[in-house]
C-alpha cells in the first residue's frame, strides 16, 4: 500500500512538472500549428527570472511569491517578440517554423551561458517549503506539493479564461476554425500574439516552479522540452485536457518503468508506449473535430 | 547551364569531378592530420544526404538521425574494440574499458560482434530494420509534419539517454581508442590514408544512389508525396509505403557514415548523436539547399569545417553564428544557398513592369 501511494505520487509529481512544463506549449501547438523549440528556454528564462529576483529581494519566501508574476512577463515578453518577428512571418511552414525557434533556442542558450556563466546556479528554497509532508503513510516534499498545486492553479486558470472570458472566446474561435474566425471580425493576429504571450508566460511561471527542485543551468530548459512534446503529442493538439491526462499518465508510467527498470530503459520505454500509443489514436487523446483536410 | 549538368555527360562530368578533388587534390593538397578531418566531415556529408533525401524529396523532417548514425558507429566500434580484445587476449578476451570496470564476462550480445561480416550486415540491417519498423509505425496511421519530427526527437533523446545507461556500452563515456580496423593497425599513416579513400569512396555512391532515387519513378512519386500525400494516396499509391523507403534509405546511409566515423575519429560517446547533434546535421543540409542534390553535401561540408575552425577560438560566437544560420537561412532563403541565382531571378523579373509571371 505505501508503495503503491509512494508511486502514484512520484507520478503524480512528475506529471504535475511535466505538465507545467507543456500547457503553454499545448497552447501555442495547437493555436497556430507552430512547434515551438524555444519554448524550453522560455522555461530557462524562468529560472534565471527566479534567481535574478532572489539575488535583488533577497528573502526566499518574498521572491518567490514574486518571480511567479515576473516569470510570466518574462516568458511572455519573450514569446511575444518571437512570435512578432518570426513566427508570423512563418505561419505557413510549421515545419520550418520549429528549426527557426530551435535556432533561437540555441542562441538564447548561448546568451544565458555568457551573462550567468555555463556552471549551474541554485535558488534557495524558502523556509516553509522545507522538509515534507506525511500522507498516507509516505512522506511527501512540501516542494513536490507546490508544484503540483501551482500546476492545478495553472490549468484552472487557464481553463477559465478560454472558457469565459471574451480573449478565451476568440482564441478557441480561431482554433477551432481560423477563417470562419477572421470572417467574424476576429483579427486572428491579434489573438496569435495574445495566445503566444499566454503560452510563453507559462513556461516562464514553470521555469520559477522549477528552481525549487533542481538546479538551473543554460540547458535547464532542453531537459524538460522533449517530454513536454510528447505530452502534446499524446494529448492531442489544443487540447488543455488532452495534456492534463497525458502528462499525469506519462508521469505515472516514467515512475513505474523506474521501479522495474533504470532511468535510462525507463525513457526507452516510454517512447515506445508513446509509439504504439498513437497506433489507436493517431490524432493523441482527444481531438479537435475540425473539418480541414490537413 | 542546369540542362547540361541534368544530362548523362554532365552527371558524369560532376562525379568525374568529383573524384578528381576527392582522390587527387585533397590527399595531395591535406596533411595526414587534415585528411582524417576531412574524412570525418565527409562522414557527416553521407548523413547529409540521407537527410536530403527524406527532408528535402519527401518531406519528412527528420530530428532523430542521430539514432542511426549512432547504431552504425557502436555497432562498428564494438567490433573493433573486439577485435582489440583478441589480439590482446586471444579469442573470449573483454575489451579494455569492461576489464577497468571490473567486468570479466563479456556480455552475450557482445559475442557475434567478433565477425567482421556479422558486424558489416548488422551496421547495414538493424538501422534500416528499425527505421522501417518506426516508419511503418508512424506513416501507416498518416502521423505526419510536426508529429514525425518530435517523435524522430524524443527517438534520438531516449537512444541516447539508453546508452548513458548502458556501462556494457561504455555509458557516458562511450567507447574509444580502437588499434585495429579489419586487421590493419589504425595509427599507421597509409591506412589512415586509405580510411580516407574508402569514406570518400563511400560518399560518391550514396550520391550516385541518391541520384539514382531522385530519378526514377519512385523519386517523383516521393515528391509528389511530399506536395501531396492525400492526391497520391487517392490515386492509389501506397504513400505511407514511399515514405518509409526514403527515412529507411536516410537512416542507412546515416549508419554507414557511423560506421565509418569510428574508425575515422576513434571516438563515439552518446554526446555527439543526442538530440542537439541530431539537429545539427540539418543545419548544413538546410544551407546546402535541401532539395537538391549537391547542396547538401556542400552544406555540410561546410559547417563542418566552419565548426573546426572557429569553435575552438570563438565557442561563443560560434553557437550564436549557428543559432543565427537556423534562424536567418530558413527564414529567409528555405532553398539553402542553392536558390539564391533562382531568388535573385525571381526578384530581377519581380522588377521589371512587363514580366507577366515569375517562374520558380
Amino acid at each position: 500500500m505505501d508503495i503503491l501511494v509512494g508511486q502514484l505520487f512520484t507520478g503524480l509529481s512528475t506529471g504535475s512538472i511535466l505538465l507545467l512544463a507543456a500547457l503553454g506549449l499545448s497552447l501555442t501547438f495547437g493555436q497556430m500549428g507552430v512547434v515551438n523549440m524555444a519554448h524550453g528556454e522560455f522555461i530557462m528564462a524562468g529560472c534565471y527570472t527566479a534567481y535574478v529576483t532572489q539575488q535583488v529581494v533577497g528573502g526566499a519566501g518574498v521572491s518567490l511569491l514574486i518571480a511567479l508574476p515576473i516569470g510570466f512577463a518574462v516568458g511572455g515578453a519573450m514569446g511575444l517578440i518571437l512570435e512578432v518577428l518570426l513566427i508570423r512571418r512563418l505561419y505557413h511552414r510549421p515545419l520550418d517554423t520549429l528549426l527557426v525557434t530551435f535556432g533561437v533556442g540555441l542562441i538564447l542558450q548561448q546568451v544565458a551561458r555568457d551573462v550567468f556563466g555555463a556552471p549551474a546556479v541554485n535558488v534557495t528554497v524558502p523556509q516553509f517549503l522545507r522538509g515534507g509532508v506525511e500522507i498516507l503513510g509516505t512522506t511527501v516534499p512540501k516542494t513536490r506539493l507546490f508544484i503540483m498545486a501551482l500546476a492545478v492553479v495553472a490549468v484552472a486558470a487557464l481553463a477559465l479564461v478560454l472558457r469565459f472570458t471574451p480573449a478565451g472566446r476568440r482564441i478557441r474561435a480561431v482554433v477551432g476554425n481560423r477563417d470562419l474566425a477572421e470572417t467574424a471580425g476576429i483579427s486572428s493576429r491579434a489573438v496569435d500574439a495574445g495566445t503566444f504571450f499566454i503560452g510563453s508566460g507559462l513556461a516562464g511561471v514553470a521555469g520559477v516552479a522549477l528552481t525549487l527542485i533542481g538546479s538551473t543551468s543554460p540547458t535547464t530548459g532542453q531537459s524538460y522540452l522533449v517530454d513536454a512534446f510528447l505530452v502534446v503529442v499524446a494529448g492531442g493538439l489544443g487540447r488543455i485536457k488532452g495534456a492534463v491526462v497525458a502528462a499525469v499518465a506519462l508521469g505515472a508510467l516514467q515512475s513505474v518503468f523506474e521501479t522495474y527498470s533504470t532511468a535510462s530503459l525507463a525513457k526507452v520505454g516510454v517512447f515506445v508506449v508513446i509509439v504504439v500509443f498513437l497506433q489507436l489514436r493517431p490524432q493523441g487523446l482527444f481531438t479537435l473535430r475540425t473539418r480541414s483536410l490537413a | 547551364m542546369s540542362k547540361f549538368w541534368e544530362s548523362r555527360l554532365g552527371v558524369w562530368s560532376g562525379f568525374a569531378a568529383a573524384a578528381a578533388v576527392l582522390f587527387g587534390l585533397a590527399p595531395l593538397l591535406l596533411s595526414g592530420f587534415r585528411l582524417g578531418l576531412f574524412a570525418q566531415f565527409i562522414c557527416y556529408a553521407i548523413v547529409a544526404v540521407g537527410i536530403g533525401l527524406a527532408w528535402g524529396r519527401g518531406g519528412m523532417l527528420t530530428l532523430g538521425q542521430g539514432v542511426f548514425f549512432g547504431m552504425g558507429a557502436y555497432l562498428m566500434a564494438m567490433h573493433l574494440k573486439m577485435a582489440d580484445a583478441e589480439f590482446r587476449g586471444g579469442p573470449g578476451a573483454v575489451p579494455d574499458f569492461m576489464e577497468l570496470a571490473g567486468v570479466r564476462e563479456l556480455p552475450a550480445y557482445w559475442v557475434p560482434f567478433a565477425s567482421p561480416v556479422f558486424t558489416i550486415a548488422a551496421i547495414v540491417l538493424l538501422p534500416t530494420g528499425l527505421a522501417v519498423l518506426l516508419g511503418l509505425a508512424v506513416f501507416k496511421r498518416r502521423v505526419k509534419g510536426a508529429y514525425f519530427a518530435i517523435l524522430s526527437q524524443a527517438l534520438a533523446g531516449a537512444f541516447a539517454i539508453f546508452l548513458i545507461g548502458q556501462q556494457s556500452l561504455g555509458g557516458f563515456n562511450g567507447l574509444s581508442y580502437f588499434r585495429y580496423f579489419f586487421g590493419f593497425t589504425l595509427n599507421d599513416p597509409v591506412n589512415q590514408r586509405m580510411l580516407y579513400f574508402i569514406t570518400a569512396a563511400a560518399l560518391l555512391v550514396v550520391v550516385a544512389a541518391s541520384l539514382q532515387l531522385r530519378r526514377s519513378r519512385y523519386g517523383e512519386l516521393l515528391v509528389a508525396v511530399r506536395d501531396a500525400e492525400e492526391r497520391v494516396r487517392f490515386l492509389g499509391y501506397d504513400a505511407a509505403g514511399v515514405k518509409v523507403v526514403a527515412y529507411a534509405v536516410a537512416a542507412l546511409f546515416a549508419s554507414i557514415a557511423g560506421a565509418l566515423f569510428v574508425p575515422v575519429v576513434g571516438i563515439i560517446s552518446p554526446a555527439s548523436i543526442g538530440i542537439v547533434p541530431s539537429i545539427m546535421f540539418l543545419l548544413g543540409v538546410a544551407i546546402g539547399g535541401r532539395g537538391t542534390l549537391i547542396g547538401p553535401v556542400v552544406g555540410a561540408l561546410a559547417v563542418a569545417f566552419a565548426q573546426t575552425a572557429l569553435s575552438e577560438q570563438f565557442p561563443s560566437a560560434w553557437t550564436y553564428a549557428q543559432g543565427l544560420l537556423f534562424v536567418c537561412v530558413i527564414a529567409l532563403l528555405p532553398g539553402g544557398i542553392a536558390s539564391i541565382p533562382a531568388v535573385a531571378g525571381r526578384i530581377r523579373v519581380k522588377h521589371r513592369p512587363e514580366a507577366v509571371e515569375a517562374t520558380t
